[in-house]
């Protein structure tokens, strides 16, 4: 059994809490310092043990800074993140890899995130190297092992990547984000470099893998119908802010921010027989650099008030496990 | 029934490599009526932009090369017209578009010259006429201060406001066709919406008829009438597209439909096609989507079935399912 179902609903593995990510710019030759891009602006979550956590948006919207300052990849400029209630802000360096065991990330494009030069082995027995587990013979049938779990076979770990196709590629840099028995992993776009029906394979296998080791995903990605497939609760990002976020069934069956509202009713839909109703936003995403006062939204928003303008809302409970930071529900 | 604007007759495209011809294109038959919109489908490699350059006879010879069949655009047959008329069609008869808008537009030119230049190689008029043109053609494809943002270089643009000058200058001389090339899938959901909607408006108004080359099947269903199923380099399947979607009748087109994860429903398995596409190439005999094909029968792997119809005849497909029973006769 999974642990989502054992797990009480309120026990928090990650925990973001204002995290924020400011980019300085720098102009003339000097390179002063001489703005900000708030590409993530004080978000907070939390991701319950063994859920999929869905982080939406549009390019952007900060929704992969967001992944990488989880990790600490990019180091935050605000906040704290908790994960497995030890915060990470406060580790040194030897620290973070040791946490690093246990979160691990697959990005979208498997072939940039592979080394060219090596061997699928040499790539997969990588991770158990740095943190010195095991001897050769163990690591190598571990490595086997995690071959057979993400459908490929031993054969194959003579190869190089670019011998394999977008799809096993993936499933490589599954492999390798697996060799740790980690208790995390944040995929940022895992499948949106794939085709459909390659799409789904990975999907499915990243499900199945999540029930099989009790897996705790945050699922990064574009494709508001993969999210919606894949997701327990999703968060929907605008300008490097969390304008909604919901159990996934409220969340797209009675969206209450106005953006979140337009986003799912531009999807195109296969549905031939249901004639949706589309929200045509106007114009286009600001520039991060030079945000909207207020709520970020207003430029573009059908319903926007005077207090739009200059007053940010705050996340409100709009209905259980349902909450958004807009005016109208305030 | 009116003549076909289009009609590309059992076209092959081939790549010469050192390890000999690669059928990109091995047979392909599809045509397009004036102001239709028709949607050409299919994942990476089944060879439906090969199909689309070799219309704008635009895949430089060699690798590419022409290896039979026949594109006929309003009864001229457009494999052995000369460069020189082709210069003549590009841009002013078939336009096209592609997917992404930055390497397709000229980085050192205004978007003004980019579309004056279009104007004046193919229309007798004076560079104020073709300037005030630009503006006028801006406007129509939804540019708010056009007046300003003709002066502007690609890289000061968006992505959406890019691929809304790529239109622009696709229909500044009124082309009878526009071939889009994938043309929303490097943008955002809510700048596609917006695109989509902007070719449908521009297609009703001035009656361009649209080949839309895309994976998306939900960008099919949002703005096609009919599609073109390809994989492998062979049309599988083609129909209107609501026929296609309520009856997809080869495998092929089933799984695709069954693997869009839906917003309306919920599984918790999605429905995968197995295995991969295989290389251009690599199969020489029977249906190309045999080896992935839940109903693959011992006739799949030897022969190649026929582009038939059924009841309908407008919804033809590429399978022994659909054919068995005349084959039994």
């Amino acid at each position: 059994m999974s642990r989502a179902t054992l797990a009480d609903s309120g026990d928090a593995l990650l925990e973001a809490e204002e995290l924020s990510t400011y980019f300085p710019i720098r102009t003339g030759i000097m390179q002063r310092v001489t703005g900000q891009v708030k590409a993530v602006d004080k978000i907070s979550f939390k991701v319950r043990r063994g859920e999929t956590f869905g982080i939406v948006g549009e390019s952007g919207c900060g929704k992969s800074t967001t992944g990488r300052s989880l990790l600490r990849l990019i180091e935050p400029t605000g906040g704290t993140v908790r994960f497995d209630g030890q915060e990470l802000g406060s580790l040194g360096e030897s620290g973070l890899r040791k946490m690093r065991r246990d979160m691990q990330m697959i990005f979208q494009d498997p072939f940039a995130s592979l080394n060219p030069r090596h061997r699928i082995g040499k790539i997969l027995q990588e991770p158990l190297i740095v943190h010195g587990i095991g001897n050769a013979a163990e690591r190598r049938e571990r490595v086997a092992k995690v071959m057979e779990t993400v459908g490929l076979s031993a054969w194959q770990l003579e190869g190089y990547p670019h011998q394999f196709s977008g799809g096993q590629r993936q499933r490589i840099a599954i492999a390798r984000a697996l060799m740790l028995e980690p208790k995390l992993i944040i995929a940022d776009e895992p499948v949106s470099a794939l085709d459909v029906s390659i799409q789904s394979q990975i999907l499915n296998l990243m499900h199945d893998l999540q029930e099989q080791m009790g897996l705790t995903y945050v699922f990064i990605a574009h494709d508001l119908s993969v999210v919606k497939h894949f997701c327990d609760r999703v968060a929907v990002m605008y300008l490097g802010r969390i304008v909604e976020l919901g159990d996934k069934r409220p969340l797209y069956s009675e969206p209450k921010h106005p953006y979140t509202k337009a986003l799912l009713s531009a999807v195109p839909s296969t549905d031939l027989g249901k004639a949706s109703e589309r929200i045509m936003l106007q114009g286009e995403v600001p520039s991060p650099a030079n945000a909207p006062a207020g709520c970020v939204f207003h430029t573009r928003c059908p319903q926007a008030m005077d207090i739009c303008r200059h007053e940010r809302p705050v996340m409100k409970q709009v209905a259980p496990g349902h909450a958004t930071a807009c005016h109208l529900y305030s | 029934m009116e003549p076909h604007l289009l009609e590309i007759v059992d076209l092959h495209t081939h790549f010469v490599t050192e390890r000999g011809e690669i059928p990109a294109v091995d047979g392909v038959d599809l045509s397009i009526r004036k102001g239709e919109i028709v949607g050409v489908v299919g994942e990476s490699g089944c060879g439906k932009s090969v199909t689309s350059l070799s219309v704008m006879r635009l895949l430089p010879q060699p690798p590419g090369k022409y290896a039979g069949g026949s594109i006929r655009f309003k009864g001229e047959e457009l494999i052995h017209a000369r460069e020189k008329r082709m210069k003549q069609i590009r841009g002013n008869e078939i336009s096209m578009i592609f997917q992404e808008p930055m390497t397709s537009l000229n980085p050192l030119l205004t978007v003004g010259e980019q579309i004056m230049e279009t104007l004046r190689v193919h229309l007798p008029i004076g560079k104020k006429e073709a300037a005030a043109r630009a503006v006028d053609m801006l406007r129509k494809v939804g540019i708010a201060r056009a007046e300003s943002i003709v002066r502007s270089y690609p890289h000061q643009l968006s992505g959406g406001m890019r691929q809304r000058v790529m239109i622009a200058i696709a229909l500044c001389c009124e082309p009878e066709l526009l071939i889009a090339d994938e043309p929303t899938t490097a943008l955002d959901v809510t700048i596609q919406a917006q695109i989509l909607d902007l070719m449908k408006k521009l297609n009703r108004e001035t009656g361009t008829a649209i080949m839309m080359i895309t994976h998306d099947l939900g960008v099919v269903a949002e703005i096609c009438e009919r599609v073109v199923v390809m994989y492998a380099g062979k049309v599988v399947e083609e129909g209107a597209v609501k026929d296609i979607f309520a009856n997809p009748r080869h495998p092929y087109t089933q799984g695709l439909i069954r693997s869009i994860p839906s917003m309306n429903e919920e599984r918790s398995r999605l429905y995968s096609i197995p295995g991969q596409v295989p290389k251009p190439g690599a199969i020489s005999q029977g249906c190309r989507f045999a080896p992935r094909c839940e109903y693959a029968m011992d006739i799949c792997r030897a022969q190649l079935p026929e582009l038939i119809a059924g009841a309908n005849a407008a919804h033809r497909s590429r399978c022994w399912l659909n054919t068995t029973q005349e084959v039994a006769n």
